[in-house]
């Protein structure tokens, strides 16, 4: 197969236009496998955040595309991801979601793995041959990489270094962690939820702020006047969406709250007034302006390209697990070893919106199916439109386009990499 | 407890009446007349975590007082989320209802429900082992907690337009 052309013989050129890109990226399966291959089976993806394997021992299943894998903390406390398959005949050895141990037994034949994937122990070693060597036989390893707390592994040992990939969306990623109000950030707890979808209608939403007032109406009429306030920012004029390059791109909603450490003297909200008035038993009024802060969480979406976002105030990873259908996980975070009433409430806030129950995902899962119900039979002559703010962006400090809060430039980004890493 | 006049009324076809009752409004998308089972305290809780009680220290897929609940009936009774209007169509079955303890007013009753929704033509199906506190009043039984453990919590779920 060429390299510019897909399975179904359409270029990748013909696919993706600047403007636009066609049906079949959401409906062809032979497309979705060579995406598999080219993009999850190369790029960086998000597996992980530290604090889900805090401890030496602790270890974690996630997903790396299709493949089932194990984030695990070794006893010198380094980081490992695992393909979660034994090297034998191919059974997982770990069924159980997170935990800890001191190492992985193949339930088969019962070949056993240290927490660094080194094949230690085989039953009956009499059997093979003198030149089998236990070496060769650990489980598969992928290249790790850990910024500001999140994981990504690689598949390819000579990919870009992480921090390169990352590029442009670093200061964004540490600005996103000051959520911690001072403390560390660790994960509280998820919800995960699929939907009859392909994985990038779900990558375009995350910088999607046109769908807000409209798809999100009943969440809005939920809140408080001064709640309503903060998220209007369809009618605003200060949000902006910013291309970082390599597919990655940040929607800022809420300038104000670019960096929580900035605070603006504003009063505190009166949703937040019995939380503050809890902290201020144990905190001085800078404290608990600052905890206060970093509860109502970030003024924007960081989109990372391909599977993961850090937005408002959770990470939003996404795994593709067929051309039809998207796995959803949206993970909460929180103050680690912080006060107890400020991680309730950013769990209330987080129960509010997200998960497959909350105020908002619901309608987000129903539109995003409509949109793969749209797109079926697959549309040869009519396309799906990427074009909202094109001609009307600024440029950024570091070259790239700027549009406005409703601008499809998010999009654009995420579809330009992707066509990059498909001709690769 | 002998001058609570319900007491004496705690009985499995009393509770399951109740139930069964509730099931049906819920079927039936009558939240309106469902807010009224409720008592004015406790919470209705779909956990994430397969153990534990701690709702209020957890990530919970549910966890609503008396003003999230109205909040939550509002939402998929108003007309503007796209996934409630319309809604899914579902039918439940309650059984295996089971009494666990009766103290003074406060009854708890457990039981296995399956629920099977409608939508876009597919139909998706849930399990869950459900409690509920309930409290006997003058105008007779009222919930106080009710608590939802689906058989999937901590899996991936699909999103959900109506109550369990
Ligand atoms: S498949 Fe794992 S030991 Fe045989
Ligand atoms: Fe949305």
């Amino acid at each position: 197969m060429s390299l510019d052309q897909t399975p179904g013989g359409i270029g990748t050129d013909d696919l993706v236009l600047n403007d636009r890109v066609k049906t079949p990226m959401y409906e062809d399966p032979a497309l979705f496998n060579e995406e598999m291959e080219k993009i999850f089976g190369k790029v960086w993806v998000w597996v992980g955040h530290t604090s889900e394997v805090p401890d030496k021992g602790s270890f974690k299943l996630s997903y790396v595309g299709l493949q089932p894998v194990i984030i695990s903390r070794d006893r010198k406390g380094e980081i490992h991801v695992l393909v979660n398959r034994c090297r034998h005949r191919a059974a997982t050895v770990c069924e159980i979601k997170k935990g800890k141990t001191s190492s992985f037994q193949c339930p088969y034949h019962g070949w056993g793995y240290a927490l660094n994937g080194e094949l230690r122990a085989i039953p009956y070693t009499e059997g093979y041959n003198t030149d089998f060597d236990k070496k060769d036989f650990g489980l598969k390893q992928l290249k790790v990489g850990i910024f500001e707390g999140m994981i990504f592994a690689s598949y390819n040992m000579d990919v870009e270094p992480l921090e390169d990939f990352l590029g442009n969306a670093k200061p964004w990623i540490k600005l996103f962690m000051k959520q911690g109000g001072g403390y560390p950030v660790k994960t509280l707890g998820e919800h995960q939820f699929k939907v009859p979808m392909n994985w990038k209608i779900q990558l375009e939403n995350t910088t999607d702020a046109y769908h807000f007032p409209i798809v999100h109406k009943s969440f809005l009429q939920s809140l408080d006047g001064e709640a309503t306030e903060t998220f209007s920012f369809m009618d605003d004029d200060d949000g902006y969406v910013e291309d970082l390059g390599n597919g990655h791109s940040v929607m800022v909603m809420m300038p104000e709250f670019i960096d929580l450490d900035n605070d603006d003297g504003a009063p505190i909200p009166e949703r937040f007034a019995e939380l503050a008035e809890d902290l201020r038993k144990d905190y001085d009024e800078a404290q608990v302006r600052r905890l206060v802060r970093a509860v109502g969480g970030c003024g924007f979406n960081l989109n990372l390209f391909p599977n993961a976002a850090c937005s408002l105030s959770f990470f939003r990873i996404l795994r593709p697990v067929s051309v039809h259908e998207t796995e959803i996980r949206h993970i909460a975070i929180g103050m680690d070893g912080g006060p107890a009433a400020a991680n309730q409430m950013r769990m209330r806030i987080h129960e509010h919106f997200q998960g497959p129950m909350g105020f908002g995902s619901p309608d987000d899962a129903e539109i995003w199916e409509r949109v793969q119900r749209g797109s079926a039979g697959g549309g040869e002559d009519i396309d799906v439109m990427v074009n909202r703010g094109l001609g009307l962006e600024k440029t950024s400090d570091n070259g790239l386009p700027v549009g406005d809060i409703s601008a499809e430039t998010g999009m654009r980004s995420a579809y330009k990499m992707w066509k990059k890493v498909m001709e690769q | 407890m002998k001058d609570f006049p319900a007491q004496t009324d705690v009985n499995l076809a009393v509770v399951t009446e109740f139930l069964w009752m509730e099931a049906d409004l819920l079927d039936a998308k009558e939240y309106v007349e469902w807010l009224q089972l409720w008592t004015a305290t406790g919470h209705y809780v779909i956990p994430v975590e397969k153990e534990g009680d701690d709702f209020a220290n957890c990530l919970n897929i549910a966890y609503d007082n008396a003003l999230m609940r109205d909040m939550r009936v509002k939402r998929l009774q108003g007309g503007f989320s796209i996934s409630a209007a319309p809604p899914a169509e579902s039918v439940r079955t309650v059984s295996r209802i089971v009494i666990d303890s009766v103290e003074g007013s406060l009854i708890t009753v457990r039981a296995a429900q399956h629920v099977m929704e409608d939508k876009f033509g597919r139909q998706r199906s849930f399990a869950m082992n459900v409690t509920w506190k309930l409290e006997q009043t003058e105008e007779g039984l009222k919930i106080r907690d009710k608590i939802i453990r689906l058989l999937n919590s901590d899996g991936m779920l699909t999103s959900i337009s109506y109550l369990f």
